[in-house]
């Protein structure tokens, strides 16, 4: 029988919150549930385990940072930079997300239903078979893809088409796909915009279903209709910007 | 990342709120803090002196310094009223000003040439008082208005004052994290002059540039840090040269170029104008400010959007915050939550 271990976070500060959610792990809980969150943050920070956390409330920043293998679900809104360098695992955010999400994100999934603030997942990157993948529901805010070394950023419009300036700022690795079509003027120096292959779209099929079977959407309206697939202009698409070779 | 906590809080219809609420959300936010500075500022909380500038002082020694603002300020008009402002010794603030408050009619006839006479002369004494480093620094000169703050943690600050004793409709606090220069009491957030206060997190990389432009026009910076000079282009732009707000935060974060370029002719045209007319008012770097005076809460960030700004609404109540928490803490039943575009200003004003 699973073992359920629930916390009251109400004015608790993140250090013994933490604390509190590793001595449950360590006692072989297999789903914690913290109720009355509000604003610590770190939580979840480089947890390791076959875990789920239900967090009720809003948390602070750089939730699931380092985390390595848990699943944290927020019932609420999330502040800045959630899945900050997070190496496995999975963050699902029921409402909307501030700035920074997945930042410096290393492998795992991070999936936000509503809408995330400026510069999502800047600095994503991967390594070998570890890919980190961002999706967002709503729409996402300028700089969406700074720097990004890796990865996947997949952006659903489900309210509408973004309308943002500078997607993938930096880009020199891996790939923002965006629900419609984007306008050129959106791009940031250095991202190019290129046709969604059929077998990017069989690779974005089983992230979509996962999103939708999260959040209890239906799927199919979104698996065969029209995606910008935006990418680094070329292989150092930046090379002479500040020094010459 | 992206340290400082600022929030603020408006009750379109003028109903107060003592400092107990602002102190519980500031404190949400220590962790953007290293307590060497915090700060509030209520408006609305002395109707008993409603007509009179209130200023604020932070004297060294009573008996050295306070002789000198004295006899300034009946050099220019009549104290109604003068006082110790009420603290309360806290363990871990260390005490190194003693603040005092001055309840101030300047005399109009004594600057017969301005259209704002009084405004001209109180704006003058903070000026003359503040650059004299003879242990007097006026940080708070508004009418109705007062600025609370210290070199110290959030709570420590707020019951230095006993904030909570203090009614006001629109409250502005601020958790500092100085970077560039070492924290002092006048270093701490909010800065004041005349109506309008600002709290703000980030760098004004432009100080330089910002700073020898409001120097050129009468005002002096004393503070030894960057937000002292917002305080002042807004006062320049929204007092003197009477721009609209939305316009004055145009002016000091305006779209970029390229933005400019794509704008239809007409809006093309005064942007540009706007943009070379301030040119020197302009404010780069990161920051998130907000502002406000008595009739007026506005909240901006940098055209990059490099620090956070969540915006609550609750009934006739507008908050803007760094964090959404620090607004809940507050305002648990918060009806609406949002993040402004980048250098988009989000203005509430009080009913008239």
């Amino acid at each position: 029988m699973a073992k359920q271990v629930a916390i009251d976070g109400n004015g608790v500060h993140y250090t013994p919150l933490n604390q509190q959610i590793r001595k449950a792990v360590a006692d072989g809980a297999d789903e914690i549930v913290i109720s009355n969150v509000l604003g610590q943050r770190f939580i979840g920070d480089g947890l390791r385990g076959n875990i789920t956390i239900h967090i009720h409330g809003v948390p602070g920043g750089d939730l699931a940072i380092f985390m390595s293998g848990p699943t944290i679900i927020v019932h609420g809104n999330a502040e800045h930079a959630p899945g900050n360098t997070m190496d496995a695992g999975k963050v699902v955010i029921h409402g909307n997300a501030g700035d920074a999400v997945a930042h410096s994100m290393r492998g795992g999934k991070v999936f936000v239903r509503g809408d995330i603030g400026y510069r999502g997942g800047i600095h994503m990157k991967q390594y070998e078979d570890r890919c980190p993948i961002l999706v967002i529901g709503g729409t996402a805010q300028a700089y969406l893809g700074e720097y990004m070394a890796g990865g996947l950023l997949l952006v659903l419009g489900l309210h509408g088409p973004i309308k943002t300036r500078e997607i993938g700022s930096g880009i020199h690795g891996g790939e923002i796909i965006i629900r419609g079509d984007v306008d050129d003027a959106c791009l940031a120096t250095g991202a190019t915009k290129v046709p969604l292959t059929d077998e990017d779209r069989a690779r974005i099929a089983p992230v979509i279903r996962e999103f939708a079977g999260d959040f209890g959407l239906d799927p199919e309206p979104l698996i065969n209709v029209e995606y910008t697939r935006i990418i680094p202009a070329s292989a150092r698409p930046f090379v002479g910007k500040y020094t010459w070779e | 990342m992206a340290m400082c906590g600022i929030i603020g809080v408006m009750d379109r219809k003028r109903r107060t709120m003592d400092g107990s609420g602002i102190r519980q959300a500031l404190s949400m936010m220590n962790e953007r803090g290293s307590g060497e500075g915090a700060g509030y500022v209520a408006y609305g909380v002395y109707p008993d002196y409603r007509d009179c500038y209130a200023l604020h002082v932070f004297f060294d020694n009573i008996r050295e310094n306070k002789i000198i603002v004295d006899a300034a300020l009946e050099q220019w008009g009549t104290i109604e009223h003068d006082e110790a402002i009420p603290t309360y010794d806290q363990p871990n603030l260390r005490s190194v000003h003693t603040p005092w408050r001055y309840f101030f009619k300047p005399d109009p006839s004594l600057a017969p040439a301005s259209t704002s006479p009084e405004d001209d002369i109180v704006s003058a004494l903070v000026m003359r008082i503040n650059t004299a480093r003879r242990g007097a620094l006026i940080f708070s000169s508004g009418k109705n208005v007062g600025v609370f703050k210290a070199g110290g943690w959030p709570e420590d600050v707020a019951d230095f004052y006993r904030i909570e004793d203090y009614e006001g409709y629109t409250w502005l606090a601020h958790n500092r994290y100085p970077t560039n220069t070492p924290g002092w009491w006048g270093g701490a957030h909010p800065f004041n002059l005349l109506g309008w206060s600002v709290v703000h997190n980030g760098e004004i990389t432009s100080y330089g540039t910002n700073r020898r432009y409001i120097e050129s026009l009468g005002y002096i910076c004393t503070m030894y840090t960057d937000t002292e000079v917002v305080a002042y282009l807004i006062d320049l732009l929204v007092r003197r040269h009477d721009l609209d707000l939305d316009l004055a935060v145009r002016a000091l974060a305006p779209p970029f170029w390229e933005e400019i370029d794509r704008m239809p002719e007409a809006k093309q045209e005064w942007n540009r104008a706007l943009r070379l007319t301030y040119a020197p008012a302009m404010m780069n770097g990161p920051f998130a400010i907000v502002a406000a005076d008595a009739d007026t809460m506005v909240g901006f960030t940098d055209r990059s959007k490099l620090r956070p700004m969540v915006v609550g609404e609750c009934a006739d109540r507008l908050y803007i915050s760094s964090e959404e928490a620090a607004i809940r803490a507050m305002e648990p039943k918060v009806e609406s939550i949002t993040m402004p575009a980048a250098g988009e200003p989000v203005i509430g004003r009080v009913a008239p």
